[in-house]
């Protein structure tokens, strides 16, 4: 027993090295796979606070080219206004309704919350990107987030003011996407190597691709709303293996000066679950 | 100034500028990060215990890792330099005069080609420690050795630039004081 405390006193420095290391890879390794632990909790509200008054000032550097993005954003649903549009009037009565009820309302399937970035990373092979809207503002880890240009990420993690994002530059982020054109599923990830662009595999080689054609969000996804713009298919390769297409993918989305982004809910989300669940017991 | 608030100060300098100026400058290159945060380990006095030494190390690396997301990750390479960094220096210095006269590692404290090797092997350490780390999780051989010697090198050239321009004025150690 002696010889046991010898031991530790002689080597102190060395047991508390290596039990600092310990500690820290494991922090490292665990939080990637389960992306939930005490440490984000704490740290989203300590870094998230600096992070909060330094992007006051950094706002108004790029502020010029965010009005401008915000601007073609507003004309782009301004023109898919109803008032837009008219038809030459073939109905043969005008009926009122009575009763002032939103009718649509209980049909609506994604609300958009907007969230301001306040920190955000396109350089690390991991990137993660900061808004300042929290659990206490509706909030929850898995939603996706869009910007003003296209895709962004998915919440991985909520503190009562902060949120983490997931960015789409995410060696595990996984999306699942479409060809604009209609046909062509297949799944857009990220190598870690370019910011500005990603992968999109898996489409099968029945489908037509050509450079130039617009990747965007499937309908097929319980997180994304259809038709939010990915990017852009920028070469077109053969998998060896699978015998299906590699796309390389010009993002849409300007990660370098991302200031706005829009949370997106989906309000059916509970439902479409306990579907899948009720399918499982069986 | 006391040394104890001066590192304070260092502490929470070196922080800032790695995450707010560092950190956002855009890349050169997808190999390079400028690095520069891990000379604040480098600098610390010469009489820091082993065990705060390695401790501090530890506490430095979790609190930039608080803002890169990335728990564990610069902590590791963090505590493995202040671990190592009493071994090196005491290899380099085998005279006592040295740790009994000036206060920390710098140019004046150790002369110009000691410090050189001093800030070269623990930059090499630091960022091999720190790839390695990212590259378990993806990447191959030649993005290995490619990321850690071009970061090494844009270090390198921040720490110069850095030593050129603060001139730290080592204070001899005398019995007055």
């Amino acid at each position: 027993m002696r010889n046991v405390f010898l031991f530790i006193r002689r080597n102190i420095n060395l047991i508390f090295f290596l039990t600092l290391q310990v500690v820290s890879l494991m922090m490292l390794f665990r939080y990637n796979k389960f992306h939930e632990s005490v440490f984000s909790a704490f740290s989203n509200e300590f870094s998230g606070r600096i992070n909060s008054r330094y992007n006051n000032v950094e706002t108004y550097f790029t502020l010029k080219k965010e009005n401008e993005r915000l601007q073609i954003q507003n004309a782009e649903l301004l023109n898919k206004l109803k008032a837009d549009f008219a038809w030459p009037d073939s109905a043969y009565s005008i009926i009122t309704d009575t009763i002032k009820i939103d009718s649509l309302e209980q049909y609506r399937k994604f609300l958009y919350l907007p969230a301001k970035v306040i920190s955000n990373s396109v350089y690390a092979q991991q990137n993660y990107l900061m808004l300042h809207r929290g659990s206490s503002q509706g909030v929850a880890p898995n939603m996706a987030v869009v910007g003003p240009d296209g895709v962004v990420g998915t919440i991985v993690n909520v503190s009562g003011n902060m949120s983490v994002v997931m960015s789409m530059l995410h060696r595990q982020s996984k999306i699942v996407a479409v060809l604009k054109k209609g046909s062509g599923f297949g799944e857009v990830t990220w190598d870690g190597k370019n910011p500005m662009f990603v992968t999109l595999s898996k489409v099968a080689k029945t489908v037509p691709v050509n450079k130039g054609d617009t990747v965007v969000t499937s309908q097929y996804s319980d997180k994304y709303p259809p038709g939010h713009i990915i990017g852009v298919v920028e070469a077109v390769a053969d998998d060896q293996v699978t015998s299906t297409y590699v796309l390389k993918v010009r993002t849409a989305t300007n990660f370098y000066s991302l200031q706005y982004a829009y949370v997106v809910k989906n309000l059916q989300k509970a439902e479409m679950e306990e579907l899948e669940k009720a399918i499982k017991k069986d | 100034m006391s040394d104890l608030l001066k590192n304070i100060i260092r502490f929470a300098l070196f922080i800032g500028i790695q995450v707010f100026i560092l950190n956002r400058i855009p890349p050169l290159h997808r190999f390079i990060t400028p690095y520069l945060y891990f000379l604040f380990i480098l600098w610390l006095p010469f009489k820091t215990p082993r065990l705060g030494l390695t401790l501090l190390g530890f506490l430095f690396g979790l609190t930039l890792d608080f803002f890169t997301k990335t728990p564990g990750l610069h902590a590791a390479s963090c505590t493995l330099i202040a671990y190592l960094r009493p071994f090196l220096i005491s290899l380099m210095l085998p005279k006592e005069k040295f740790e009994m006269s000036y206060a920390e590692p710098s140019v004046t404290s150790m002369g110009w080609l000691p410090y050189a090797i001093y800030v070269l092997v623990f930059t090499f350490l630091h960022h091999s420690f720190l790839v390695l780390l990212e590259w378990m999780q993806f990447g191959n051989v030649w993005y290995f050795l490619g990321k850690v010697f071009s970061t090494t090198g844009i270090s390198l050239l921040l720490i110069t630039i850095t030593e050129l321009l603060f001139i730290r004025k080592s204070r001899y150690r005398t019995n007055v004081a």
